[in-house]
């Protein structure tokens, strides 16, 4: 599904990122990234939906490398991957609707599948009842469930999560988890950049640790393993 | 990002050309200020562009009928025999650059003079002291001095006139016309594009969010480009339209005014028709392109993924 092959990232500013990573995340897998502040986790994420290309190296999704791909033809990678923030990133002059019915609009999907699709995924998330109100109407939880539903409302093969609990009160993020773990039991890989100790120890999944711009621990069912 | 994707505009539905032009609207409401602001900058542009260009059209209009008067009186050699004269005309009319050669002999040449200044110059009938001529056009106007230099150097010549100095100097004068105006228009287009650009530019600004979303979700740069573009040309549309209904009054107000005044003179200013509305289709069309050229200029920085 996902590989990376000795990928090695220097910013133009001279910091290296990446330096030269190798890892391989099969289809339908969860896993955590954790590590310290500015080890690399963001710049790993951001390889995933070709927000940063690799300096060096290999970045293959599906098989192939997208390293290589030409801009115009990333907006279709991206339309396999769905993104959740720490800061949700939705749109204030919007509805909770509308938000999701944008990221279907924005690939010309048509308005009777827009409408069935987004119902059902509010629906999922639990925020049918509040389709018609705003962003800034809502807690930091619904809000992220908002962001979730508009991230798998084109039914990606992979969801990335950067830190989408940060923002969030204990009992919300487990709220949040839940619907990760229901998004990854249909079979999506999800692949989640994290420092919630709590989380990371109690639902168990595959941790990969960055430190340095290198893999320092890869461990199935593995602890998230730092202090903070 | 000069790779663009024609498949994709080709492919582009129409509903969402709907929703394309949808939100430049919505755009353009929600900037107030700035749009009020955009659209002032681009009157003001073409109001000078189109006035100007008003002017330089008439002038060159001018300058061509005084051009197209201008033609060389050749005298011809009283000791020429008409065997001589005859040979001349096919010389003349031979050159290079030479449209016309009309011969007048020096009978029809008094009785112009007598009609133009009374009988008392019949007594001349007598003994003519006039020359055979011929009135010579070259077919470019500017080409004159050239033609008459290589007349004056043919056989049985007597003199060459041409209005020397006074023509060269009118040529001059509206080539620097012609100069000024065009850089003066290209400078003011400039201006008016960097004003649109940095409009649409704040409007991007207020905006970024949704455009990253709209990258992250898949939407390709066409897809957020296109309300840009939109929006810039309603700019450039709404600022041409008060231009364009000013021009064509003034014009319609010195086209009724000077008309009749020039009516037989040697000059004539261009017809207010089809004139106007091609000045006026030059103004929207120019109000379109820096709108849209300004708004693609600033969205290129914003699209880099």
């Amino acid at each position: 599904m996902i590989q990376m092959k000795n990928v090695y990232k220097k910013y133009p500013n001279g910091i290296v990122a990446l330096n030269g990573l190798n890892v391989e995340i099969a289809q339908g897998e969860f896993v955590y990234i954790v590590g310290p502040s500015g080890a690399g986790k963001s710049t790993f994420i951001k390889m995933m939906y070709r927000e940063e290309r690799p300096s060096s190296g290999q970045m293959l999704v599906d098989g192939k490398d997208i390293a290589k791909l030409k801009n115009r033809k990333v907006p279709f990678l991206r339309r396999d991957i769905g993104v959740v923030f720490q800061d949700f990133k939705l749109l204030p002059r919007l509805n909770v609707y509308e938000n999701v019915a944008f990221a279907l609009e924005v690939i010309e999907e048509k308005p009777q599948i827009i409408k069935e699709r987004v119902m059902e995924v509010l629906d999922m998330v639990g925020l049918k009842h509040k389709a018609k109100m705003f962003p800034r109407e809502l807690s930091g939880g619904e809000q992220q469930r908002v962001s979730i539903a508009r991230s798998i409302v084109n039914t990606p093969k992979i969801m990335i999560a950067d830190e989408p609990t940060g923002n969030l009160d204990p009992d919300t993020s487990w709220d949040i988890m839940n619907l990760f773990e229901q998004i990854n039991s249909t079979g999506t890989t999800i692949i989640m950049a994290t420092h919630n100790r709590e989380i990371v120890n109690k639902l168990r999944h595959r941790v990969i640790a960055i430190e340095g711009g290198l893999i320092v621990r890869d461990a199935a069912g593995g602890d998230y393993g730092y202090e903070d | 990002m000069s790779e663009t994707q024609p498949e994709v505009i080709t492919a582009m539905k129409i509903r969402t050309f709907g929703r394309h032009i949808k939100e430049s609207l919505k755009s353009l409401g929600r900037n107030g200020w700035m749009t009020f602001a955009s659209v002032s900058a681009v009157t003001v542009t073409l109001l000078l562009v189109g006035v100007f260009v008003m002017i330089m059209m008439n002038l060159n209009k001018v300058a061509d009928d005084l051009e197209n008067d201008v033609e060389i009186k050749v005298f011809v050699s009283l000791d020429a025999e008409e065997e001589e004269i005859a040979e001349l005309e096919e010389e003349i009319s031979g050159l290079d650059g030479v449209e016309s050669a009309d011969f007048s002999t020096k009978e029809e040449e008094l009785t112009d003079l007598v009609l133009d200044f009374g009988e008392e110059l019949s007594l001349f009938e007598q003994s003519n002291p006039l020359f055979d001529v011929f009135y010579v056009k070259a077919t470019e106007p500017q080409q004159t001095e050239t033609v008459a230099t290589e007349i004056a150097a043919l056989e049985y010549i007597e003199d060459v006139e041409y209005g020397e100095g006074k023509i060269e100097k009118l040529f001059n004068f509206l080539n620097a016309g012609r100069n000024v105006g065009l850089i003066l228009i290209l400078a003011l287009l400039f201006t008016a594009m960097f004003l649109i650009s940095n409009t649409i530019r704040i409007t991007i600004v207020a905006r970024r969010t949704e455009i990253e979303i709209m990258k992250l979700v898949g939407a390709t740069n066409w897809f957020v480009r296109v309300p840009f573009i939109l929006e810039g040309m309603w700019l450039g549309i709404l600022g041409s339209i008060i231009p364009i209904g000013l021009v064509v009054l003034l014009y319609q107000k010195i086209t009724e005014f000077a008309q009749p005044r020039l009516s037989g003179e040697l000059f004539q200013l261009l017809e207010f028709s089809p004139f106007i509305y091609q000045v006026s289709a030059l103004i929207l069309a120019m109000g379109v392109f820096i709108g849209i050229w300004g708004s693609f200029m600033s969205i290129r920085k914003f699209l880099r993924v």
